[in-house]
Order: structure tokens, then C-alpha cells, then sequence
């Protein structure tokens, strides 16, 4: 898009002023290069996100927003609810509370180097992933309604973890105000036996080497040093997120003239917070949070099964599980004074500063981790929150890379055999199902995920810790 | 060919666009749910042992279309199934189908990736100057 377009307030922040309907101004945060490159619909998006009721602050978007459904990809929004502030399935997206959990193995990478193949084959036999793959575990009414109040503490009762989890997990495992009686018996239907699934898309399983560490105070403190082994996974709800997604989009769209709320969009379909609407939703969402939290629980716990077929007796403890997709309730400074919001990040990631009291004693001097997932075959990154980040974008960071192609485009481009051979030449190895699959998911249909998270450094939304390749990638 | 019921895919960044060209409104219908089984495999490796009643309904074309397309990822995505054809029937903002397919075989389909649900974005349902009917969104996947 045109950099004319904007007010440049500092090197990485671009301003459009409110005009319109718009309530607040809308601010981008990326160098000259990514906003050119930026789809002219982001500029759409985020603007028509400004003119909802009850957004305080500004409309923000991350360095790696791209087109999305109402909301850009990598947009941040908060309202309050004693403003008419309201809450949009869409700023949440289908995927409800997508995110990434990485977990230490205490190996390194020369360890690991003669047991590659092996460790492949253990993870793709035990991580059930793709279309139409199922879960052993199958819930009944009650179960259901116990994970669906309980995320990882419920699956952690079921015997898939350890205590000690919890804390490294965002709101400690368990997301409070979750109503499952609002959720629909076709979402239920939907998770009977997704329980412990990788899903498609851009979701995976990645065994990861630390190769570059940027901030070694940070990166000690996290445990993360030069060739050590991680594991990371990248999912969300499933079909119980997607039901509810698809069923309150409809519901909110049909209500908006009920609530006199004019849509610029009708992807915008939202609620007010204090709505009977909006209250069913945020319950739902909630409960919708729970399960992607006990989903990756059980991941995490089946991981924990085929690594100990390869390496018995090692210990794989989790650095920190962030959300991606969520609304919540956060205390924010507005004008000097801490307000209660509740903050839209659709594909955004919390990244809470030093300080903040809902952090685990381990990161409270340094800020949460922040992990930001790569494409296929490309780095990861693990990034700090910043006290500065407060002030930014009510403590939010980009999520990943951000697509620059579509998945027509990409399967034109390449193969998925091809993509499969290429990367083995480096030394990654790919399991999927679906070479097709491989192919919407070619690392160059992305951005350049490093240029993405340096301007996220630069512009203070987070701080570079360190640097991950992969080393192993079970797609979906 | 023009005037044959099609589908075809369109751009979108993220994910894909869905569109069923047709004479009449049901046949474009038909059309946009082939278009999304083609984001999912491909159709001529579905076969069509089996249908599946659907019924769904909406105050206008557009909400139609999405209720309609979202019907379908509810069945494959809680049944494991795939379609390949199917027959709509609507009458005032009532649609009732059946979509013939069968259970989804890892090996034989391939299939690339689920849809998470039909969105609101790129959704338009209309009628062209020559007639046709065009049915059309995006699919989240």
C-alpha cells in the first residue's frame, strides 16, 4: 500500500487520523518496506475496526497483519464496556485461542542428530495430525463440560501432565468464565473425538535447534542456550473453536441492527459487551479457550510419549504457552487511569512486561515469552514483553510470518514431494499427510518471519531473545 | 461452457475464495460447495455412495449461501465425509438439499486441509447481466 497514506510518528509507527465514522485513530507498526508491501485491504480493515463502538485508544496492527475477515490478521482492539465498547466474533477469528506452546527437552542438537529419523517416525506415529484424523480420547457429556470449564487443569486431572505445567501455561491452564451451556451441541459434536489433534492449515509440531541467541540475560532466564532442542506446538480449538466462530458470526451479523450498530463490514458482526448476545458469546469463547488449553495439554503429553520411546528418561518441561486468537479482560492505563478492557488479538500475541502480576514468578523480572511461530522450514522466534509494549499496543506482538501468497498461488508455484525433498537437502524433515498440503504451506508463501519480528523489536512491542530452526516439522 | 453451472477458486491472502456460476440460483449453490470440496481434494476422486439431507435457512441470499456452506462443514468436519455433488432446492430464504459423497479415505484423498467455515468476506450472491447467477465467498481454512 501507499506510505502516503499515513502520519509516520516514529520509524516503525504509521498513523491514519480518524476520519469518518471512525472513533479513534488506527496506527500500523512496520518499516516503510513492510507497509508497501502490506495488502491495500489491511489499511481497509483496520480503519473499519476504528469505528466500532467503544474502542478506546487507537485500532493497532502488528508488522505481520495481513487480509482477514473483518479484522486484519494481526490486529489489536480493545473496548470498554461502560462505553458501549463491544465484542466481535470476527476481531477473535474461527480458530478461538490458536497459539503456541514450545517445551525444553534438555537435549542438544548432537544428541538428537543420530535419532532424527527415528524421533520423526515416534512423533508422526503418536501426534495425530491432518484432515479427518481423530483423537483416542472420545468425551461424553460430562467430560465435555468438565474440559470445557477446566482447559489443561481438566486435562491434567485426566492424567495428561504435570502440576507444574500450569504455570507456564497463559491464565495458568484454565481460562475463568467459561459457560459451557452456551456452547452448541454441533460444537460439542464437532470435539467429541478431536481431543489431542493437530488439525491442518498452518498448524504443526516442530522439534526446533536454538541457533542464535539475542539477549543472553533474557535467553538464561528462559533456559535457552546456542544448539539446544525444543519442541513447539502450533494449534488452537478445533472444530468446537470453528462451530462457535461460524454460529455467533451469523447470530451477531442478524442482532447488529437490533443493537443500532452500523457495520462498515458485515464480518464486523459484533455484540455489546453487555449484551445478553455478547455475554453468550464470551462465554462460549471462553469455554472455546479451555479447549484449545487442554489440547495442547494432551499434545503435549502424547509428545511426551514418543520422545520417551526415543530418549527414555528425559524431562520435557514447558517454557510458555501463549494464545493468538482471543478477547480478553485486562486492566490497561487510558489517559493515566487503569481501566478494564476487553482486548481483541486476532492473530496478536499477548506480551505482558516485567512486572505484570499475572506472569509466573519465573518471568516476572523480564517479561513473558513470547513465541512466534515460522512457516515450514523457516525460523521461529522467541521474543520478551517490554514495559514499552503497555504504552504500543496494550502489551501485544505479531504472532508469525503472515501469509504473502494465497494457497491457489502457492500450490501453482510449487510441488509437495519437491518442497519435501528440497528441505531434507537441509536437513529438515517433513511428516504430513497431505503433499498438497505441503505445498499451501511453502515456506516462501509467507513473509520473511525475521523481518517481521525485528520491527516488532524495534518498535517495542517485544525483545528478540533467540532464534529457532527447525530441525523436524509434523504438519497438519 | 459459459452457460453451464461451474465453480471456480479466487485470491485470498490467507485462505481461498469459493464461486458457483449457474443459470439458476440452486445451481450456483451446487456449484460454490464443489468449489469448496476442491479446496479440500479433488471432486473426481469422490464418489457418491451416500446423501445426506440438509436444511437450512436465512433472511437473505448471502446469509443463505454461508448457512448453507457452513451446513456442509459441519457434516464432513463432525462425520468425516466428503461430497462431491449435491441438489439444492430454495424457496424463500429456505434451502433444502442433499449432498451425495462419502467418508473421508486418508490415502485415496489427500485431502490438503479442513475448512475451519464459510466467512462473510468476499460474499456475494447476484445475478449478471447475461443471466447468471454468481454465488461466492471465502472459506477459512
Amino acid at each position: 500500500m501507499d506510505t502516503g497514506q499515513f502520519i509516520q510518528r516514529d520509524e516503525t509507527c504509521w498513523e491514519i487520523e480518524p476520519k469518518g465514522a471512525m472513533h479513534v485513530p488506527a496506527i500500523i507498526y512496520a518499516d516503510a518496506q513492510l507497509l508497501q508491501e502490506m495488502d491495500q485491504k489491511v489499511y481497509e480493515q483496520i480503519t473499519n475496526v476504528a469505528t466500532l463502538p467503544g474502542i478506546v485508544q487507537a485500532a493497532y496492527a502488528m508488522p505481520d497483519a495481513h487480509w482477514g475477515y473483518g479484522f486484519p490478521i494481526g490486529g489489536v482492539a480493545a473496548f470498554d464496556p461502560d462505553q458501549g465498547g463491544i465484542v466481535s466474533a470476527g476481531g477473535v477469528g474461527f480458530d478461538i485461542s490458536c497459539g503456541v506452546r514450545t517445551l525444553h527437552t534438555g537435549l542438544n542438537i548432537d544428541q538428537l542428530q543420530p535419532h532424527k529419523q527415528a524421533l520423526a517416525d515416534a512423533l508422526y506415529r503418536t501426534v495425530p495430525a491432518g484432515v479427518g484424523s481423530r483423537g483416542k480420547i472420545h468425551l461424553n457429556h460430562k467430560t465435555m463440560h468438565g474440559m470445557l470449564t477446566g482447559g489443561a487443569r481438566w486435562a491434567l486431572d485426566q492424567g495428561f501432565g504435570e502440576q507444574r505445567d500450569l504455570e507456564r501455561i497463559e491464565e495458568h491452564g484454565c481460562m475463568a468464565g467459561a459457560e459451557p451451556h452456551y456452547v452448541s451441541p454441533r460444537a460439542r459434536e464437532r470435539q467429541q473425538d478431536e481431543m489431542g489433534t493437530l488439525g491442518s492449515g498452518n498448524h504443526y509440531l516442530e522439534v526446533q535447534r536454538v541457533a542464535e541467541i539475542f539477549d543472553p540475560a533474557v535467553a538464561k532466564t528462559f533456559s535457552l542456550r546456542v544448539g539446544d532442542v525444543v519442541i513447539s506446538i502450533h494449534c488452537g480449538s478445533r472444530g468446537l473453536g470453528h462451530q462457535i466462530g461460524t454460529e455467533f458470526l451469523k447470530d451477531m451479523a442478524m442482532a447488529a441492527a437490533q443493537y443500532q450498530i452500523a457495520l462498515p463490514d458485515r464480518e464486523l458482526a459484533c455484540a455489546p459487551l453487555n449484551s445478553p448476545l455478547g455475554k453468550q458469546y464470551l462465554g462460549a469463547m471462553r469455554a472455546a479457550i479451555n479447549c484449545a488449553l487442554a489440547n495442547r495439554q494432551i499434545i503435549t503429553h502424547l509428545t511426551r510419549q514418543a520422545v520417551a520411546t526415543v530418549f527414555p528418561g528425559i524431562h520435557l518441561g514447558l517454557l510458555y504457552d501463549v494464545s493468538h486468537n482471543t478477547c480478553k479482560l485486562e486492566r490497561h492505563m487510558i489517559d493515566g487511569q487503569k481501566k478494564s478492557l476487553y482486548v481483541h488479538r486476532k492473530g496478536a500475541t499477548r506480551a505482558f512486561g516485567p512486572g505484570h502480576p499475572d506472569l509466573p514468578a519465573a518471568f516476572k523480572e523480564v517479561g513473558q515469552p513470547v513465541l512466534i511461530g515460522g512457516s515450514m522450514g523457516t525460523s521461529s522466534y522467541v521474543l520478551c514483553g517490554t514495559q514499552a509494549s503497555e504504552q504500543r499496543a496494550f502489551s501485544s506482538a505479531c504472532h508469525g510470518a503472515g501469509r504473502a501468497m494465497s494457497r491457489t498461488q502457492a500450490t501453482k508455484q510449487w510441488q509437495g514431494r519437491t518442497l519435501v525433498d528440497q528441505l531434507a537437502a537441509k536437513g529438515i524433515i517433513i511428516r504430513s499427510p497431505s503433499m498438497r498440503g505441503v505445498a499451501e504451506e511453502a515456506p516462501l508463501a509467507y513473509k520473511d518471519v525475521s523481518a517481521v519480528v525485528d520491527i516488532a523489536d524495534r518498535a517495542g512491542l517485544a525483545r528478540k531473545v533467540a532464534r529457532l530452526e527447525p530441525v523436524i516439522c509434523i504438519k497438519g | 461452457m459459459m452457460n453451464m453451472p461451474h465453480w471456480e477458486h479466487f485470491e485470498h491472502e490467507a485462505d481461498i475464495g469459493i464461486r458457483g456460476i449457474a443459470p439458476t440460483l440452486e445451481q450456483a449453490f451446487e456449484q460454490a460447495a464443489v468449489a469448496m470440496t476442491a479446496v479440500v481434494t479433488d471432486p473426481e476422486l469422490v464418489s457418491d455412495a451416500l446423501a445426506v439431507p440438509i436444511k437450512c435457512e436465512a433472511p437473505d441470499n448471502e446469509l443463505l449461501l454461508v448457512s448453507w456452506i457452513n451446513e456442509l462443514v459441519y457434516e464432513m468436519s463432525a462425520h468425516g465425509w466428503l461430497f462431491n455433488r449435491y441438489r439444492v432446492a430454495i424457496d424463500g430464504g429456505k434451502l433444502t438439499a442433499t449432498a451425495f459423497g462419502v467418508a473421508v479415505d486418508r490415502q485415496k484423498h489427500q485431502p490438503a486441509v479442513e475448512i475451519k467455515g464459510a466467512t462473510f468476506t468476499g460474499l456475494h450472491v447476484y445475478r449478471q447481466a447475461d443471466g447468471m447467477w454468481v454465488a461466492q465467498c471465502v472459506v477459512d481454512v
